[in-house]
């Protein structure tokens, strides 16, 4: 670190309008930037104090959100099934076009740091809006995907009410109004601020206004996005419907999920317990539970799970007596993945990771557009672009952790 | 810039990235991006989760090494950064085990309205 100019540059703390690098380094007395903080002897170890402390919010946000995975992993772990079978219920393009959108704005962002190196003032602030545009499209397709789900029902424990047999419930509020509403108001203000500066003659802020109103305007095209993506599925899921329902007894036409995923964690519960080596009598007990899962066959399903108990107390497992009303009754049959409890735990944790993602897209946009306006104040030279490397590292990681969160909620197969 | 000003030290220290590397990880970024959700569509069984997440800590790592500078960066933030994950690591995996120890500790649930459609019939 250099410390060639320590002491000197304390009590040399001129703020001239000769502020910018470009004038003469070889005069060592007297220069300490404007961009140079006071308590930094150059621009090196004012940035590389500001990178480490940013590195160290960011091991921070990485542990903060480990808890997230966590609650996931072991949720997954205790029940595969739901998750199979709930993740269904999102749509994988949706989040594919999110994933590419925010790869292409850690693209840009990356460029933006490079222009700030390379002080391509321009080409920064178009970059920074081209950023902040594909974090505003994020947004719109994500409002899309919860108006749509919280529509259906689809909510966190507690208030999950997803109803295969009524999926389009009377009475309940326009979500998607209401998300868009904020952003509705912002892009009026913002549209209201350009004209005004327009009018005023005030330059520097129409400068900024400009930037900013297209980014509005793309949280709407994102909205425009996710509307057409989401109809397109939902036409497939109508024509998957129809031969679903054939055997899906009696569920409405326009979603035959449920029944679907029932069968199919059917299966699956089925295959599990084959693969299990834990009894000498494991084919049996299989053919049994395949004999079993006829729900009507309520003395096999009982003689299955006393086997079962049995061989659990055997291996020295501790066993409740799970054996309640519900066991015997054709509502166990079918079982699991969408009983309120369960899905709605899935939809707890879908909304908490993706929610709290979504926030931090909120927060990374507030700060970047803090440095558009300062990038069209020209603030950023190859000697101080620090705020634009912080902000892009944050940027960054909130991509990585999308880059998780989209494979092991979209595509769980 | 001129050579001269490169004297200065702690000065001019920026290595601005070439534009073709930045473009070509976002390029590679994008076909693993489809290569995982293309390989959902295939039936590969257990490792099906270990597939997905070495595909996303292969971007994890080409985000962090090019597109966060941590290739060019000091060692100790990519100590730091590094470390980070070795924590979660073993807070995801002790967890893991002590939920696998007693995931049999089961209070079961009872009288829980069920809304898959079979249940009217």
């Amino acid at each position: 670190m250099a410390t060639t100019d320590a002491g000197l540059a304390s009590d040399a703390h001129d703020k001239p309008g000769h502020g910018h690098s470009d004038h003469g380094h070889g005069d060592h007395d007297h220069d300490h930037p404007s961009y140079l903080a006071h308590h930094f002897d150059t621009p090196e170890q004012q940035f590389d104090s500001g990178k480490l402390g940013m590195w160290l919010f960011l091991v921070t946000e990485v542990l903060f959100f480990s808890g997230m995975f966590c609650a996931y992993a072991i949720f997954r772990s205790w029940r595969p099934e739901v998750f199979e079978g709930c993740s269904q219920f999102l749509n994988t393009k949706l989040g594919a076009i999110n994933t590419g959108v925010l790869l292409f704005s850690s693209f840009t962002m990356a460029w933006g740091v490079r222009c700030a190196q390379k002080e391509q003032h321009k080409l920064l602030t178009v970059m920074l809006a081209t950023t902040l545009s594909c974090a505003t499209v994020f947004l719109g397709v994500k409002a899309i995907e919860y108006s749509h789900k919280w529509h259906l029902g689809l909510l966190p424990a507690g208030l999950f009410s997803y109803d295969p047999a009524n999926l389009h419930p009377e009475g309940g509020p326009n979500y998607l109004a209401w998300i868009c509403a904020p952003f509705i108001a912002i892009t009026i203000g913002v549209a209201i601020w350009l004209v005004v500066s327009f009018l005023r003659g005030a330059k520097f802020q129409f400068e900024c206004a400009k930037p900013l109103f297209v980014v509005c305007l793309f949280f709407f095209v994102g909205v425009g996005l996710g509307t057409i993506l989401e109809s397109g599925a939902d036409k497939e899921h109508s024509s998957h419907d129809t031969v679903a329902v054939s055997d899906a007894h009696g569920s409405e036409p326009g979603e035959g999920h449920a029944a679907v995923e029932g069968h199919d964690s059917h299966a699956d519960a089925v295959a599990s317990t084959d693969a299990e080596p834990a009894t000498d009598h494991s084919t049996d007990l299989a053919l049994i539970e395949r004999l079993a899962s006829d729900s009507t066959n309520t003395g096999l399903k009982a003689d299955l799970e006393a086997r079962k108990m049995q061989s659990e107390l055997a291996s020295g497992g501790i066993v409740y007596d799970v054996v309640d009303d519900t066991s015997a009754t054709v509502a166990h049959a079918e079982d699991n993945v969408l009983r309120p409890s369960r899905a709605g735990v899935f939809f707890s944790i879908y909304y908490c990771m993706t929610g709290i993602h979504a926030i931090h897209i909120l927060a990374g946009i507030g700060v970047m557009v803090w440095l558009l306006v300062r990038s069209v104040r020209k603030d950023f030279n190859h000697n101080y672009f620090g705020p634009v490397d912080y902000v892009g590292l944050y940027w960054h990681i909130v991509d990585m952790i999308w880059i998780y969160l989209f494979p092991l909620m979209y595509l769980i197969r | 810039m001129s050579a001269h000003e490169n004297a200065r030290e702690g000065y001019d220290f920026a290595h601005p990235l070439p534009l073709p590397l930045l473009a070509g990880t976002f390029v590679v970024l994008t076909m693993l991006t489809i290569l995982t959700v293309a390989q959902a569509s295939f039936e590969f069984g257990s490792i099906d989760v270990l597939i997905v997440m070495v595909i996303a800590t292969v971007k994890a790592i080409l985000v962090g090494a090019i597109f966060m500078h941590l290739a060019w960066d000091k060692p100790f933030n990519i100590i730091c950064f590094i470390g980070s994950f070795v924590f979660v690591g073993l807070f995801i995996m002790f967890t893991l085990f002590d939920s696998r120890a007693t995931v049999k500790d089961d209070i079961p649930i009872l009288d829980d309205g069920i809304v898959t459609a079979s249940a009217e019939k």
